[in-house]
């Protein structure tokens, strides 16, 4: 049972909200996840140097890095990782902390996943249209070029709808939302 | 009669003088134990003086027991032993209680470590007085001596025993001595032609009048123990009678079967089916591959019989097995190079010019399929960039969590070999550098002045899909560069990988066969990994070379030595003494139900027919215990740790319960003897 | 077999074609597929980036309706994501007591209960490549695809991660291949073939995203597929609904293709291409069709609107219009 530095509370953090998190302590910086990467270019710091980051307690710099969001969570990392660290339920955890406290700050990609959680908090399904007119709207709208004859596209052959599919135990699932969301705070 | 018993409280310093009120204790027992007639504390009984105290009380107070209160008897049960028996006490009338790793390191409360101590005394010394004198057995050692695998650490093994005079059998399963060593082509860090230093050694071993090389051949059954095993051999049958062969070879030239070389070649390699694994092999005889020649397959062909000028081939030949015994059996079996298609990203088998290191040796090697130059798959293009991959399946919480140990100075190896034969540019893509032995840190320097690239970034994947400008055509090596912390994309012509090595496919088999264990993670289990690595469990077998895990050849032959050493000290003192601490069998009792035999751990019952009663080998006998309690009418006793002496120790363990209620525990020690009285 | 069925929001609408040919393929191998009642989103890649126990909770909901459902031990996924996120709440539900506990704990607020471990959780292609079998695939095959080159196209989340030491090769996996040899297809062997398309990063870093399909468009082209087939609508929609855009981005033509494996086990077993859905992809699929004479249906006239009332209100639709 392997336990993180003590004194180290972002460490521990992360070790703490991640599943299967406590192999982080055993990174031998070999820099497979880095190397595997599909977005790794566009990265400020490679999963690898984060985790170094995180060793030394880097709260700032690792939650403002936008490498967890430029994760496109294929997974390669977290199958090739030869110490078994679970690489890319690390990037969500930090995306996580990183939203809680305000750290990151480009905006465009937390509003696109709050966007998205707004409407399935609504009606309990995603709604394409609304999604992407509600966020291309409000985030630089001008440098959309190519979503308008795309949408149109996907309206005409019939895959994108209008209106929003709605469950029926909209009630029951916010009850149970609202429950969770007590319990991250706690 | 009385028994006169010594009880010796060690402090140990203050490791059990600082819970345990050693002197405290000593008093008490010789104030209220029965039987006790000495009772003192000293600093450190395990030293000279300690011991002192005690073959003084024996010469002086006639002590018949002695019972040491100190640390566990793992540490000093021989030390103490043996201080009785050179005071003329039988060394089994001796017996520890351990108060420091079960009392002092255990408790925090004083008061609750003397009440423990005094437990453990108490019952040590009512054990002690029902203890009997023991003689160990002592057994001859057969001269000869077994070594199963000849890569270089059974070879160096052999020849050390066979100099100093003993005789060997030496087992080899390929049709030729040499092993893994013999298919290379450098070893680093000298840069030494391997086959130009393990040649000489190879043919002494053949010439060797006291070696008895047995190749092609496999240990089929070993039973026994140690000094005298029985060991069954089945000598594969050749297909050339070996008093005829000259080893001129030209049943081989002759042969029309050319097959690929799985083994010695590792696939990249031809050979007949007809063959000499290579050219200096040891012995010279040549063996047919049955599954691939022609005349096993349809009866015709028969070429090298036609041509072979002394009539040497035989088709008829059969399996021999011989039943031989010997002494000792050391086993230098060897290791499996890692299956790099476990790593499919590494491409290899699916990109052609994705090698393992053996292949690549195979290929630097003179003797070789290119004759010892570099070239990609199609054995015509010289390679301009090659690419280093180490750590394949080592280092790997998904195939192996061990560093093999060698690849790292393979890698420098590889690197200079690929610069000298073909001016190549070589990328090293590694996550530490271990360069760890005898001028192995001055030989990566020299790589670094000799301009090899290091990239310090475990390698993500192998791909033939281009992306960037001048990686059309090549493969291209992706990684993460960690010192500059950027992904890197390196095109190169070939990628060698540097593969784990692993335990032998039938390790495990082996192991059981042998009686020893092995690890974990396959290899096989030394009796102690830092002070005793050639030792095992087992009695009179030794473990040798890569078997016991990664390691190169200076370590091997190391061990080789090493295990050759202990070998010759057993020839020499000519017994071994057995423990009696075994267990018997009352053949009075014995009813034959044979429920103990599948018991034994060591396979150490027999069962004698015509007695229809089981019988304990006590050389093969390690005084477990399981038989003894598994007997249904308790017919077996274990020596020296009898039914009696148990229970006596309990009762003694009891003490306080005895002391505060009286009869209390007098009633439990009758409710523990069986019906019928003790024994 | 009875299998409990989770569709996933793409395949309501934007993979609608997935759906229905999915539909359609397993009720001819005999699966009968019992929609989940009233299931919601998965919470995509979206939820888990935000808050981790309510993106718990919502997978958990879909979960406990699902293991409520009569006789139901089985749940299938045709979408690689939800795969992934119902298959890994479930792992780590499993795995970790206290997380089970959390999640249960928030399900309770909504009278919902979930036993970690009481579903097994599919994916449609594992479903028909282990339960059906290839050989009784080409049993039924009618059409069998010949002429025809397809790229199996697996993308990340269908073997990916590896939880329970899941049996697929992440790597390099075959089942795929070796179903569409089955229909008879001349299958490619193309190195990318579990790259990743992109996921959301189209809408997030539109360069990152267009690179990533790029990269699988031009592996397909090289290696001359006519067709791409996936088994997840989020790489369709990637390397089919934004092929315009990568060809404007990089100044390529690419124009491939990209199908679901149930369309082409569709048109395999001789089924309509209008009963497959197919008509409805962004890049036309007519000339890959052609070579094994299918034609691609033209879209359907969408209803027409009704027309707006003179004065007042409108009247209600009349039974059997639009």
């Amino acid at each position: 049972m392997t336990r993180p530095v003590s004194g180290n509370a972002f460490l521990e953090g992360v070790v703490a909200d991640t599943p299967g998190g406590e192999a982080l302590v055993t990174c031998l910086q070999c820099g497979t996840c880095g190397g595997s990467c599909p977005s790794g270019q566009d990265m400020d710091d490679t999963p690898r140097r984060l985790f170094a980051m995180i060793g030394a307690g880097m709260r700032q710099e690792v939650l403002s890095s936008n490498a967890p969001w430029y994760c496109v969570a294929c997974y390669y990392c977290m199958v090739r990782c030869p110490k078994d660290i679970p690489v890319t339920d690390i990037m969500y955890t930090l995306k996580r902390m990183a939203v809680r406290e305000k750290l990151y700050d480009d905006r465009d990609a937390p509003d696109w996943s709050q966007s998205f959680i707004g409407f399935v908090e609504t009606y309990g399904r995603s709604f394409e249209f609304g999604l992407a007119t509600r966020y291309h709207l409000t985030h630089r709208p001008l440098k959309k070029v190519g979503v308008g004859p795309l949408a149109l596209d996907m309206l005409s052959k019939d895959r994108m709808s209008l209106r929003p599919d709605r469950i029926r135990g909209i009630d029951q699932l916010r009850a149970i939302l609202d429950k969770a969301k007590l319990q991250e705070v706690a | 009669m009385t028994e006169r018993v010594g009880v010796y409280v060690c402090h140990c310093g203050t490791n059990i003088a600082g819970t345990v009120d050693v002197s405290g204790v000593a008093t008490w027992a010789k104030e209220n134990l029965p039987g006790v007639v000495v009772g003192r504390d000293y600093k450190f009984m395990c030293s000279s003086l300690g011991q002192e105290l005690i073959q003084e009380d024996i010469r002086k107070e006639g002590l018949t027991r002695v019972v040491v209160a100190a640390c566990s008897p793992h540490l000093h049960e021989r030390t103490f032993r043996t201080a009785c028996a050179n005071a003329g006490l039988n060394p089994y009338l001796c017996h520890m209680a351990s108060l420091r790793e079960q009392v002092s390191w255990v408790t925090k409360d004083k008061a609750q470590a003397d009440i423990k101590a005094r437990a453990l005394i108490s019952g040590a010394v009512r054990r002690v007085q029902l203890q009997e004198s023991l003689e160990p057995t002592e057994v001859p050692v057969n001269p000869t001596t077994m070594v199963v695998g000849a890569g270089i650490a059974g070879i160096q093994c052999s020849l050390e025993l066979a100099e100093a005079g003993h005789q060997v059998i030496l087992v080899e399963r390929e049709p030729s001595i040499g092993g893994h060593m013999a298919q290379f082509d450098k070893t680093f860090p000298t840069l030494d032609c391997a086959a130009c230093i393990l040649t000489p050694k190879m043919s002494d071993v053949g010439l060797h009048p006291n070696i008895r090389l047995l190749s092609y051949s496999e240990v089929e059954k070993v039973s026994g123990y140690v000094g005298n095993f029985d060991v069954r051999v089945r000598k594969k049958a050749r297909s050339i009678k070996e008093d005829a062969c000259t080893g001129c070879g030209i049943c081989i030239e002759k042969c029309p079967k050319k097959v690929i070389d799985e083994v010695f070649e590792v696939g990249i390699g031809y050979r007949k089916a007809i063959y000499r694994p290579f050219p200096q092999a040891v012995p010279k005889f040549p063996v047919i591959d049955r599954e691939s020649c022609i005349y096993f397959e349809r009866g015709t062909c028969k070429a090298c019989e036609k041509f072979c000028p002394t009539n040497a081939i035989d088709f008829e030949q059969a399996d021999e097995y011989l039943d031989l015994t010997v002494g000792n059996i050391i086993l230098a079996t060897g290791y499996d190079l890692f299956d790099c298609t476990q790593i499919p990203q590494y491409g290899y088998s699916r990109l052609a010019n994705v090698f393992t290191s053996l292949e690549f040796e195979r290929m630097c090697n003179a003797a070789g399929p290119t004759e010892g130059k570099i070239f990609l798959r199609d054995g015509v293009t010289t390679p301009k960039t090659v690419a280093l991959v180490h750590c394949v399946g080592s280092r790997d919480k998904r195939h192996h969590p061990y560093c093999s140990a060698v690849c790292c100075m393979s890698a420098l190896k590889f690197g200079h070999l690929v610069m000298e034969k073909t001016g190549a540019e070589v990328y090293s893509f590694y996550i530490d550098m271990r360069p760890l032995h005898k001028n192995y840190e001055e030989f990566y320097d020299r790589l670094q002045q000799e301009g090899m690239h290091f990239i310090r970034g475990r390698v993500a994947e192998v791909t033939d899909a281009a992306r960037l400008p001048g990686e059309d055509g090549k493969l291209i090596v992706q990684a993460e560069d960690t010192l500059i912390g950027r992904q890197r994309r390196i095109p190169v012509d070939m990628v060698v990988l540097l593969g784990a090595l692993q335990p032998r496919a039938d390790a495990k088999e082996i192991a059981l066969r042998f009686g020893i264990s092995t690890s974990i993670d396959g290899w096989f289990t030394e009796r102690h990994p830092k002070l005793d690595p050639v030792a095992t469990m087992t009695d009179g077998l030794f473990i040798a070379g890569t078997c016991q895990g990664p390691k190169d050849i200076p370590d091997s032959v190391s061990q080789g030595a090493a295990a050759a050493a202990r070998v010759q000290g057993m020839i020499t003192t000519g017994t071994v003494l057995i423990e009696p601490i075994v267990a018997e069998i009352d053949e009075a009792r014995c009813s034959g139900c044979r429920i103990c035999n599948n018991l034994c751990p060591f396979n150490a019952i027999d069962y004698l027919e015509d007695k229809a009663v089981s019988q304990i080998n006590a050389a093969l006998c390690k005084g477990c215990g399981t038989c003894v309690a598994a007997c249904p009418a308790q017919a077996i006793t274990g020596r020296h740790f009898t039914y009696d002496q148990i229970t006596a120790e309990i009762a003694g363990l009891l003490y306080d319960a005895e002391v505060a209620n009286g009869d209390y525990a007098p009633k439990l020690v009758d409710l523990l003897q069986p019906a019928g009285g003790g024994r | 077999m009875r299998y409990g069925y989770y569709p996933g929001c793409s395949l309501t609408h934007s993979a609608a074609p997935y759906d229905l040919s999915a539909r359609a393929v397993s009720n001819a191998f005999g699966l009968q597929l019992d929609e989940v009642n009233d299931w919601n989103c998965c919470g995509a890649t979206e939820y888990i980036t935000i808050n981790k126990a309510a993106a718990y909770a919502l997978v958990g909901r879909n979960l406990a309706l699902a293991a409520s459902q009569d006789g139901q031990t089985d749940l299938v996924a045709p979408c690689s994501a939800c795969y992934l996120n119902l298959r890994k709440v479930d792992h780590n539900m499993t795995a970790y007591p206290k997380l089970a506990e959390r999640t249960n704990e928030a399900l309770a607020a909504g009278g919902l209960h979930y036993d970690p471990g009481s579903l097994r959780i599919r994916h449609l292609l594992d479903v028909i490549v282990d339960d059906v079998g290839n050989q009784a695939v080409a049993a039924k095959v009618t059409r069998p695809l010949r002429g025809l080159r397809v790229a199996p196209y697996y993308g990340c989340l269908l073997v990916r991660p590896q939880l329970n030491g899941d049996g697929r090769n992440p790597e390099y996996p075959t089942h795929m291949d070796d179903l569409l040899s089955a229909l008879g297809a001349e299958v490619i062997d193309y190195p990318l073939k579990t790259h990743c398309c992109g996921g959301h990063m189209t809408q997030i870093s539109a360069d990152t995203a267009y690179e990533l399909i790029r990269r699988l468009l031009k592996s397909a082209q090289d290696y001359e597929a006519d067709v791409i087939v996936t088994a997840c609508p989020m790489c369709q929609l990637n390397l089919d609904a934004y092929q315009s855009q990568v060809n404007r981005h990089f100044s390529t033509d690419f124009h491939l293709p990209v199908l679901y494996f149930t369309q082409m086990i569709g048109l395999a077993l001789g089924m309509t291409p209008a009963s497959l859905g197919l008509g409805r992809e962004i890049v036309s699929a007519a000339a890959a069709l052609a070579k094994i004479g299918a034609a691609v249906p033209e879209p359907e006239a969408a209803a027409p609107r009704r027309k707006r009332a003179e004065t007042g209100l409108p009247m209600p639709r009349r039974r059997g219009e639009g």
